[in-house]
């Protein structure tokens, strides 16, 4: 049996998948990126080996993916984090032809074919307005932890327009709220929305066709499943692996190139 | 003597300048803007006039300016933050004529004429980037306050390419720049030169034109004037440190002064209703 993994070193956390030939999950870690991004790597790889119960010799070929890639020092090869959350996510949904990533420093909207290439994609690479970020900010500001921020806002009655773009200053008007008497919930349904608005920008501009994928680790907050699906008038595909979707690809790729290594013929393109 | 006071909410601090009809600044007042700003702003006032020795009465008329302007509930009149700052930019350099304001969380550039009336004016106020909240995420990234930016990047001794794109983004800048080793202070001025670089290209889509008065809360930190001073390639004015902040607030109460001179009629204050003999 030959192992493959994949390694995806974002901006706030990383992840590491490992997968069997039968392209199951058999482990799998997640951990703050910090600092000490080479370390990060491996101890998620570490951990991920730990949970599938193998050792590291037995894993034939490693993809490191994320912004911290070429970091990933002990990966055979690196594809980009496009690449990855578009196979991941077409992986999971054959028919997912969209996938909006949002993760915790970019949201990215990317176009693919149902082998899972690129057609094209889009990212927010200049600003943090409109990612996870702005959902750290709304949950220092009130003081609530990060996964409780979607339930509450759906309990949302009558939800406030905020009207920040910036991240930096999107605390300073969740206080102003805050300040006027606004309800949690309102706020936060407010947040929640702005997000969703700008994330559906960017999938305007790649061209949204179902099905649709949200992947990244903000796809566990149900708050922004339903501002996203209430903007988009679509349901989207979310997987319990969605945090892990850039890593389940990364995993893909290197399991593609342990086949593609016994068989000469083959293109290396995805099975 | 008549008196007014000119009150100037801004996005981070709140101002107040007590004004005789001689043009001394009789006394400045300052606090944390924070989120009542009606409250704040009253706070900032009576601060002012304390330190003046007067009471509300001795005010004649109060203009208020400033993004909050419209909260300061005891005001006379409002002015925008662009009149205002252009007239208390030229009260300190009479041939001003392009004003770069860099704020808490705006950054303003504003071109005036002989008469400080606003020709033509650019705003960022989307994003922190460009705005004094960008170089105090960055100094906190690294541990810094506000206060330790200026003595920090004086301390520099070549800057670090920032790319100054977004105040988020600076935080795995920062990082990424400490694990190779850069200089704390070098990584700051780097942020300062991104930030100026941010300026220089609105004071361009302004048509600017000497004299240039850079006024803001930021520039309290001297390391900035050099800065803009070496990018623009030309001389800048900067009002004495202790007011640099305070330009808008002069700004409206000097504005106050002549909005009383031009009525031209008993000065009533407003609040006694009693009848004072206008001095001029």
């Amino acid at each position: 049996m030959a192992y493959a993994a994949g390694v995806d070193v974002g901006s706030t956390q990383t992840k590491a998948v490992v997968i069997n030939e039968a392209k199951n999950i058999i482990g799998r870690a997640l951990i703050d990126t910090g600092a000490n991004v080479v370390l990060a790597a491996e101890q998620a790889f570490t951990e991920a080996l730990r949970g599938a119960k193998i050792e590291e010799e037995e894993v034939e070929y490693v993809v490191g993916t994320g912004y911290g890639r070429y970091r990933v020092t002990f990966g055979n090869t690196q594809v980009t984090e496009i690449s990855c959350h578009g196979r991941g996510a077409v992986h999971m949904f054959p028919s997912t032809r969209t996938v909006i990533d949002m993760g915790g420093q970019d949201t990215k909207a990317i176009r693919v074919r149902p082998s899972g290439e690129i057609v094209d994609f889009c990212m927010n690479d200049k600003c943090a307005a409109g990612t996870g970020r702005f959902l750290g900010a709304a949950s220092s500001a009130l003081g609530i932890p990060l996964d409780q921020l979607g339930p509450r806002a759906l309990r949302a009655e009558r939800p406030v327009r905020i009207s920040t773009t910036c991240t930096v200053f999107a605390e300073s008007e969740v206080l102003s709220w805050l300040g006027k008497g606004k309800k949690i919930e309102d706020i936060l349904q407010g947040v929640h929305q702005s997000i969703a608005a700008r994330s559906i920008g960017l999938l305007r501009r790649v061209g949204v066709e179902e099905e649709i994928t949200f992947t990244g680790g903000v796809a566990r907050n149900i708050g922004m499943i339903e501002a996203l699906q209430k903007g988009l008038g679509a349901k989207l595909n979310v997987s319990e692996e969605s945090h892990f979707m850039g890593a389940l690809g990364a995993a893909l790729f290197a399991r593609d190139h342990i086949l593609a290594g016994r068989e000469p013929a083959a293109t290396g393109r995805p099975s | 003597m008549i008196i007014t006071a000119g009150i100037d909410v801004g996005s981070t601090y709140t101002k107040a300048v007590v004004l005789d009809d001689h043009d001394v600044i009789l006394s400045h007042a300052l606090n944390n803007t924070g989120f009542k700003l009606a409250e704040v702003s009253r706070q900032v006032y009576l601060s002012a006039l304390e330190s003046a020795g007067l009471v509300e009465s001795d005010i004649s008329y109060v203009v208020a300016t400033g993004f909050g302007r419209h909260m300061v509930s005891f005001s006379d009149a409002q002015v925008t933050d662009l009149t205002a700052s252009a007239r208390g930019a030229t009260f300190f350099f009479p041939k001003t004529r392009t004003i770069l304001d860099i704020g808490g969380q705006t950054m303003k550039a504003t071109r005036i004429d002989e008469s400080a009336r606003v020709k033509s004016f650019r705003l960022n106020d989307k994003c922190a980037a460009g705005t004094g909240a960008f170089l105090e995420k960055t100094a906190r990234y690294m541990g810094y306050g506000t206060l330790e930016i200026g003595p920090l990047v004086a301390t520099s001794k070549q800057q670090v390419a920032i790319s100054g794109v977004c105040a988020v983004f600076a935080e795995s800048e920062v990082i990424n720049q400490l694990s190779v080793g850069s200089a704390p202070a070098d990584i700051m001025h780097g942020a300062v030169a991104s930030l100026v670089d941010r300026s220089v290209q609105l004071l361009k889509r302004v048509q600017m034109e000497p004299e240039f008065t850079l006024i803001g809360g930021i520039l309290r930190f001297e390391t900035m004037a050099r800065v803009v001073r070496e990018h623009l390639k030309a001389e800048v004015n900067v009002p004495p440190e202790n007011l640099v902040q305070f330009v808008g607030a002069l700004g409206a109460a000097i504005l106050a002064q002549r909005r009383l001179r031009k009525l031209n009629l008993p000065v009533a204050d407003s609040r006694t209703g009693a009848a004072m003999p206008a001095q001029n």
